[in-house]
């Protein structure tokens, strides 16, 4: 995430390995968001097949992350980066944990839908699909601004998380309101509770990555509170989570 | 948890370095000419008392050429000029009527390569003080104990005082150097590569001989070794082509410079 209009470093290899952490770092992305996708359809189109890929790609997820790793420790080691190639270096290590999250997130709304596609539900899908694409858009935009190295990008991600606060507040009342209409409820509104709660971490995920993003780029953080959900919503949250 | 008035965010706490003391040094509107060239181009630095600088740039940038400026070695060469202000105690290092013995009695300098005096440990050291005071026996040999202490030598050679220094180590002939110039108790101490001869284990030996030094000594090193820079440093100044680019704390300077030429040297992309 060094600023893309540099000069090329005196040493070749050094360029070369940079431009693989970072390549490492997309293709990482670009399976998470796949396993956000596959997740997304398990849950929407109660497709089982989708739900199963999300799963799958855990691990593949789970490798790349120990691969970032190790070859960021080993150009820490072998390079003794500074300025904005210690901070890109440093910074894959932190955004390849995120991503990480967020994987493990989309592997657990899959097993929850297939658990969920069991049952009879009261409500319906909507708010959870328009929480999805929110997530989906937000994980494609913070993607392409490690790819782009755009900070703007990631500002926009880092701004646009409270929308989708607001909505898992919405589902969290919706979902109450259910379970007190009829204990029978209870069972599957949790399950959509937990789902909606992993999409909304995803998210949270995908903020601290935008975060990331403009300091590797920038060398400074975010100076603003990021703006959160409604207020009042702390105690939901915690009993959500 | 209560908090208190007192209490910062931990940010704020990692970020705070060690507050800068008053300037030792002020170098301002410093031009050096070696005949007609312009070597450096109006300089402006502040050297806080008690802490370290370090020069870094590449070759002919003029990092060496200011370090010789401010124990004006440079005036033992014909055609080599300086103007502007190089202030240290009040007085225009650069200025006329200079007294050069008191000058060079409160700078001190080490250079690249050890330079040993063809004579014992202990006359190597007592040789400065010799020049400047009158001392009894009593009180050289403390001094030389005081000087080779603090240099961290003392316990290598105080049993071989007065073997010939040129029977040391590289490494220690060095800190050899070093207690030579501390000996007369100057107040800065210029520090010229002091570690490019050097294998990596005397290098640590004498950054972490600079990092004790400077509880007494305000400290300018030159160095191309950018990590030596980043670990013994308070302040980084990168030089370029005579300018003096941009300073800062060295933290800063090698996490998020801002210059771009700074970023693009430290970061191996152009020198």
């Amino acid at each position: 995430m060094s600023d893309r209009s540099e000069s090329e470093h005196i040493v070749k290899s050094y360029d070369q390995e940079l431009s693989r952490l970072r390549g490492l770092v997309t293709q990482m992305g670009g399976m998470v968001e796949a396993q956000a996708a596959n997740a997304a359809r398990a849950v929407m189109e109660h497709n089982a097949m989708a739900a199963g890929y999300a799963v799958q790609d855990d691990l593949n997820v789970d490798n790349l992350e120990r691969e970032i790793a190790d070859f960021a420790i080993r150009m820490l080691a072998l390079r003794q980066p500074v300025a904005s190639d210690l901070r890109m270096i440093v910074a894959s290590i932190k955004i390849s944990g995120d991503l990480e999250r967020i994987g493990d997130y989309a592997a657990n709304v899959a097993k929850r839908s297939l658990v969920l596609n069991e049952m009879a539900a009261p409500y319906t899908l909507s708010g959870i699909g328009h929480m999805c694409r929110l997530v989906q858009e937000n994980l494609k935009i913070t993607v392409d601004a490690i790819g782009e190295d755009n900070a703007e990008r990631a500002l926009e991600v880092w701004r646009s998380d409270i929308m989708i606060d607001d909505v898992y507040s919405a589902i969290f009342r919706e979902q109450i309101t259910y379970m007190m209409e009829d204990p029978r409820n209870i069972t599957p509104c949790t399950h959509l509770l937990f789902i909606a709660k992993n999409l909304e971490r995803m998210g949270d995920h995908a903020t601290n990555i935008a975060e990331t993003v403009h300091y590797a780029i920038t060398g400074s953080a975010i100076p603003a509170e990021r703006p959160k959900g409604e207020s009042g919503f702390s105690t939901n949250r915690s009993i959500g989570s | 948890m209560a908090v208190t008035d007192q209490a910062k965010p931990a940010t704020e706490a990692l970020a705070a370095t060690a507050p800068d003391k008053a300037a030792r040094i002020v170098v301002r509107d410093l031009n050096f000419y070696y005949g007609k060239t312009h070597a450096l181009k109006s300089i402006k630095l502040d050297v806080p008392d008690r802490r370290v600088v370090a020069m870094i740039g590449p070759s002919g940038c003029g990092k060496s050429t200011l370090l010789r400026v401010i124990n004006r070695m440079y005036e033992l060469y014909p055609g080599q000029r300086a103007e502007g202000e190089v202030m240290l105690d009040g007085m225009n290092i650069v200025g006329p009527n200079v007294d050069l013995n008191e000058l060079r009695s409160k700078v001190g300098m080490v250079f690249q390569k050890p330079t040993p005096f063809q004579m014992s440990i202990y006359d190597n050291v007592a040789f400065g003080v010799r020049l400047h005071e009158k001392l009894a026996r009593a009180e050289m040999d403390e001094r030389v104990q005081w000087s080779l202490t603090r240099a961290a030598l003392w316990d290598e050679v105080k049993d071989r005082l007065k073997a010939p220094a040129a029977g040391m180590s590289g490494g220690q002939q060095q800190r050899l150097c070093i207690a030579r110039s501390i000996a007369v108790r100057p107040e800065v101490l210029l520090l010229d590569e002091p570690t490019s001869a050097l294998d990596p284990i005397s290098t640590l030996k004498i950054e972490e001989l600079i990092d004790e030094l400077k509880k007494d000594f305000t400290i300018v090193i030159v160095t191309h070794n950018m990590q030596q820079a980043a670990r013994c440093a308070d302040r980084v100044a990168f030089f370029y082509l005579g300018e003096l680019v941009e300073v800062d704390a060295a933290a800063t300077m090698f996490t998020n410079p801002k210059e771009r030429r700074t970023q693009e040297y430290i970061t191996g992309r152009f020198g």
